[in-house]
């Protein structure tokens, strides 16, 4: 440990509790609960668009339902893995520039990803 | 932090190994951590034989035989010697255990090897500093807080009230489920550790205690509280057969319990 001559409850307390971290728990478990369920859909959309060719795969995103549920597995999908991976930049990264820039890339990196994948969803979705 | 090599002052060497007691038939050999602030060396791991047969059965007596008979600057803490004062625990043969429970026989393979609490400040050979951990339980203030004017008598509590604080209110704070904890490593200077929030559910389940909003307010941090990932190494390794998960678990339901 560095030489500090803080007491060491001054330490500890440091700038206070943040007030904060349960609305992301939450969040984690619900997209967590909403993933099974849109992840199973996905696999099974996947396999039923086996072999349809470029037509195929189009013809069965125009139906609403399919672009529907296809849009909450890309949200629900991306909502959690920004935040798991979130959560692996404070569990390892100390320096804190170092921790903000990813943490402002993490975020960047999942609204790109989201807004891409719905952009193509609702692309095909409306027939472009 | 997260390291994943030692510093270079810290790099273990092969240290010295000390003459078998003359005479002795069932020797059991010992392999400990040894680091003296004194010296400026790197640590060393010493090698000792312990006659079983003029012995106690547990780890905790190897080694004051050792200190005894064989090299009285090994430095170790030790009180009550029957799992109650949690001044014992170490790693032994790789788990955090009270050396005063864990007996020598327990540890089937070869030595005996026993090394500090992981990932602590050392302060002579198997005694961690604790600083750090005490302030944590300090800071989850362990004590009744009420408003209401004491009565004449004591604090009621039902039977139903009082079998909520079993299972909690017997932490010794021996600190073997936090150093066992990597979130407590890598994060050991803003995440409380279980040990410290197990004390933490023990008072804000106690249903004489007025000030749980208070409590939950000053947990209810990305660090403190929810560096726990649930891994359950705490569980593990609780020498008193606790489980701290589950109080961190059970803290954070009633995170989310108070505002759905």
């Amino acid at each position: 440990m560095k030489a500090d001559i803080r007491t060491p409850l001054g330490r500890v307390r440091g700038l206070g509790s943040a007030r904060d971290g349960t609305g992301h728990f939450w969040r984690q478990r619900l997209t967590a609960a909403s993933n099974v369920p849109l992840l199973l859909y996905f696999v099974v959309f996947l396999i039923s668009v086996q072999g349809t060719g470029h037509a195929g795969l189009v013809a069965a995103l125009q139906n609403p339902l399919n672009a529907i549920a296809m849009l909450l597995v890309v949200i629900s999908a991306v909502v959690h893995m920004r935040i798991g991976m979130q959560v692996i930049i404070e569990d390892y990264v100390h320096a804190e520039g170092l921790k903000i820039l990813l943490l402002m890339g993490n975020t960047f990196f999942a609204v790109f990803v989201g807004l891409a994948l719905v952009f193509s969803i609702l692309k095909i979705g409306f027939g472009g | 932090m997260v390291e994943l090599t030692l510093p270079k002052n810290s790099k273990m060497t092969e240290g010295k190994v000390w003459p078998k007691p003359a005479g002795a038939t069932n020797l059991r050999e010992f392999r400990i951590y040894r680091w003296n602030p004194d010296d400026g060396a790197n640590p060393r791991i010493d090698t000792f034989y312990v006659d079983v047969d003029d012995c106690g059965p547990m780890v905790l007596d190897g080694l004051i035989y050792i200190k005894n008979r064989i090299d009285p600057t090994l430095a170790f803490r030790r009180s009550c010697r029957e799992g109650i004062c949690g001044s014992c625990a170490m790693n032994i043969d790789g788990t955090n255990t009270l050396a005063c429970t864990k007996g020598m026989a327990d540890v089937t393979a070869g030595a005996v090897k026993i090394y500090p609490l992981p990932h602590m400040s050392v302060v002579k050979d198997i005694i961690p500093d604790l600083t750090n951990f005490y302030a944590q339980h300090r800071s989850i203030e362990p004590w009744l807080k009420t408003t209401t004017p004491a009565p004449q008598t004591e604090w009621l509590q039902s039977h139903a009230d009082r079998e909520k604080l079993d299972g909690l209110y017997e932490c010794i704070l021996c600190a073997c489920c936090s150093t066992s904890c990597p979130s407590y490593w890598w994060n050991g200077d803003r995440y409380l550790g279980p040990a410290a929030l197990l004390q933490a559910y023990r008072w804000l389940i106690d249903s004489r205690d007025e000030a749980t909003g208070d409590r939950l307010d000053n947990l209810e941090d990305p660090f403190r509280l929810y560096r726990c990932h649930t891994i359950m190494n705490c569980a593990k390794a609780c020498p008193k057969g606790l489980n701290p998960a589950k109080a961190i678990a059970e803290i954070k339901m009633m995170m989310v319990e108070r505002r759905v």
